[in-house]
């Protein structure tokens, strides 16, 4: 184990995976300075012709990547935000994630696509959207929600030898974060939740950068005797049900915390899954914990009031279980 | 010759050595057999055979033939929504092609794309699109991975007028001539952005835009098969020989509608006179221009290139009748086919 920061761990991760496969070719805007961090020093070490500075054009560079990837090259694309996805997204939506089913399976596309998730940093509406919804919604992409340096590692390692488009969304300022990673190979496989904390009164799922303050939540409800359970996804598509599944059927409650808008949030989507095919295990009300409909104001406080905290977390667990408790008392 | 239309193009026709006989010939084989294929399913789509719209090449023939004259297997394109004649002269199947739009399990793409996506990966057909100027980026990917494999092989870009307006043309234009990557960009001007005449959507020459960046250009007599064929063999050298990207308008016309049985969302509007497409049609048709060319040089007799028309008309029929008695598509393969299997 060795502390590590998050965006090193991306940064190891993108390093091994290069130096194992010659193929690996990487490519963005401001990449050989690695603004983000994240790729720092990985032109010096591997030169032009694996890692190189792009224009500013997102359209093109998602569109590159699916010919770069025909041509039989794993394109690892660093778009910065993800609100730079809405801009290159023509390639997303209509080419890398329906290509292969339209050409009857004889595409592989195994390209990935880093980009920062969520607010929390006063960037304004336009560099702090949580933008996985949408890519969800494509049926043909993976999409990864490192929340820890050791995951950034391992998903962002299974998602360059992937053989499919894959995303990995970066939490927004946490890039500096420490925690620890395994030392040696070490891949996070997809579809696979981890449960950070055990309890058996309520079930919190947590993606992303949302994790921090629901495992701040749980530690806070411990003190008030409520013992919850909080799963981190790790990767949206594929989903873990099986997990989510268990731990309501343990629980009988479920809180679903995510930074994206509510309407179609992938918190939705979780607790549409948990309505159909865990309704029996359900005391209670599913409640989603997301940012409102609206864009991420700038002002520091005005986004601090929108975007999911402790706070908000708690207040739903305790209203969960003590209307669940009042329920109980018999007439 | 009249050229209806035309307006100024270079001379490349006067430069530089012409296609062999036996060249021309397969030139003459390639554009008769797309103009059949087409002229088939505008029958098959006028009869409701066919369950989508096609959208049909009738006319611009010399450009596919001539472009894809100068490519192997190895080489990439990229085409369009009218990508038949890209298919077939990429070296594609006509019966998996033919299949593939009757929507049937041995279409090339297995039912799943249809007409506006035919592609062969093993023949490096990246395949038709059905999203304007969409080719642009996947080219321009394709070129900047045969210029790392530093092999020589080249990617080409099909698009039209209308995609010409796609702010994509500009950022690869930019980004193609900063990496000198080997892409080539063939516009197809055939006149006509869906349902509107290009000029009235089109600000200056097309060309200029390639121009600005210092890219080689060529504007060219589209219906000219060895204008065509001249202009990409240059464009081919230099892109095998690291000379970086190559642009060609090739101006040409649109026989057909946008797509057959526009007619019934047209609701009787028009957007260009019927005279003017009989003028093109009798006046400049690339397959009866090389056939007078052909006779007129001695290269073939009328007799000869009757029997490779006849020869043709034998593998469409074949085409047809192979598609005709296909299976129907596997409704369960979406579910199995939107991702590669991973190796465990």
């Amino acid at each position: 184990m060795a502390r590590t920061r998050l965006i090193q761990a991306i940064h190891d991760a993108v390093v091994e995976e290069m130096a194992r496969d010659p193929k690996v070719i990487v490519y963005g805007e401001d990449v050989e300075l690695s603004i983000v961090g994240d790729l720092r020093g990985v032109h010096e070490q591997f030169g032009h012709d694996r890692i190189r500075n792009t224009p500013i054009c997102e359209t093109t560079l998602t569109g590159m990547a699916v010919g770069l990837a025909s041509a039989g090259y794993h394109v690892v694309v660093q778009m910065m935000f993800s609100n730079f996805l809405y801009t290159g997204m023509d390639a997303i939506g209509n080419q890398m994630s329906k290509l292969r089913l339209m050409t009857g399976g004889q595409m592989e596309l195994p390209i990935t696509i880093i980009a920062t998730i969520g607010g929390g940093s006063a960037n304004a509406a336009q560099h702090s959207d949580t933008s996985y919804p949408m890519l969800m919604n494509l049926g043909g992409v993976n999409v990864a929600v490192p929340a820890t340096p050791a995951d950034a590692k391992g998903l962002t390692k299974t998602a360059i030898r992937s053989k499919n488009p894959c995303f990995v969304l970066e939490p927004n300022g946490r890039g500096g974060e420490l925690g620890d990673v395994p030392d040696g190979e070490h891949l996070v496989p997809f579809g696979k939740a981890a449960v950070r904390r055990e309890g058996d009164a309520a079930t919190v799922v947590a993606i992303g950068r949302m994790l921090k303050p629901a495992l701040a939540a749980a530690a806070a409800l411990e003190r008030e005797g409520l013992s919850v359970e909080v799963i981190d996804p790790r990767t949206l598509v594929p989903f873990d049900e099986d997990c989510v599944l268990a731990s309501v059927a343990k629980t009988g409650h479920l809180v679903v915390v995510d930074e994206a808008r509510e309407c179609c949030s992938a918190a939705s989507q979780i607790a549409a899954v948990v309505a159909e095919k865990g309704f029996s295990s359900l005391k209670g009300p599913i409640r989603r914990v997301t940012t409102p409909n609206v864009a991420i104001p700038y002002a520091p406080n005005a986004e601090a009031h929108v975007i999911p905290g402790e706070d908000r977390i708690t207040a739903a667990v305790r209203q969960l279980l003590g209307r669940t408790r009042s329920e109980r008392v018999p007439a | 010759m009249t050229a209806t239309g035309l307006g100024e193009t270079s001379q490349g026709s006067q430069a530089g050595g012409g296609p062999s006989p036996a060249e021309e010939l397969r030139l003459f084989e390639t554009m008769v057999l797309i103009r059949r294929v087409e002229e088939r399913l505008r029958d098959d789509s006028a009869a409701g055979k066919l369950p989508g719209a096609v959208h049909l090449y009738i006319g611009e023939e010399a450009v596919a033939a001539g472009v894809c004259a100068h490519l192997s297997d190895r080489d990439y394109a990229t085409s369009t929504h009218r990508g038949h004649g890209h298919f077939l002269a990429k070296g594609g199947d006509v019966r998996a092609m033919m299949a593939e739009i009757w929507a049937k399990r041995e279409g090339i793409c297995r039912g799943m794309g249809g007409s506006m996506h035919v592609a062969d990966t093993s023949k490096g057909i990246l395949g038709a699109n059905g999203i304007v100027g969409a080719g642009l980026s996947i080219a321009t990917g394709a070129a900047f991975g045969a210029k790392l494999d530093g092999d020589g092989k080249v990617s080409v870009c099909f698009f039209g007028d209308g995609a010409s307006n796609q702010g994509a043309l500009m950022e690869c234009l930019n980004i193609s001539t900063l990496w000198q990557l080997p892409v080539i960009f063939v516009c197809e001007n055939n006149g006509f952005s869906e349902f509107t005449p290009s000029a009235e959507v089109t600000a200056g020459r097309i060309a200029d835009r390639a121009r600005a960046f210092g890219m080689a250009c060529a504007e060219i007599d589209g219906n000219d098969v060895t204008d065509v064929w001249r202009a990409v063999g240059e464009a081919v050298r230099r892109a095998r020989g690291g000379g970086g990207p190559s642009f060609i308008e090739a101006r040409t016309y649109r026989i057909q509608g946008h797509f057959e049985f526009e007619s019934v969302v047209l609701s009787g509007g028009r957007y260009r006179a019927e005279a003017e497409i009989e003028d093109w049609r009798q006046n400049n048709d690339p397959i009866a221009r090389l056939r007078a060319k052909l006779v007129a040089s001695g290269t073939a007799q009328a007799a000869d290139l009757d029997r490779i028309e006849a020869d043709v008309l034998d593998r469409v029929a074949d085409a047809v009748a192979y598609a005709e008695a296909g299976e129907p598509a596997d409704p369960e393969l979406a579910q199995t086919l939107m991702f590669a299997p991973e190796e465990s």
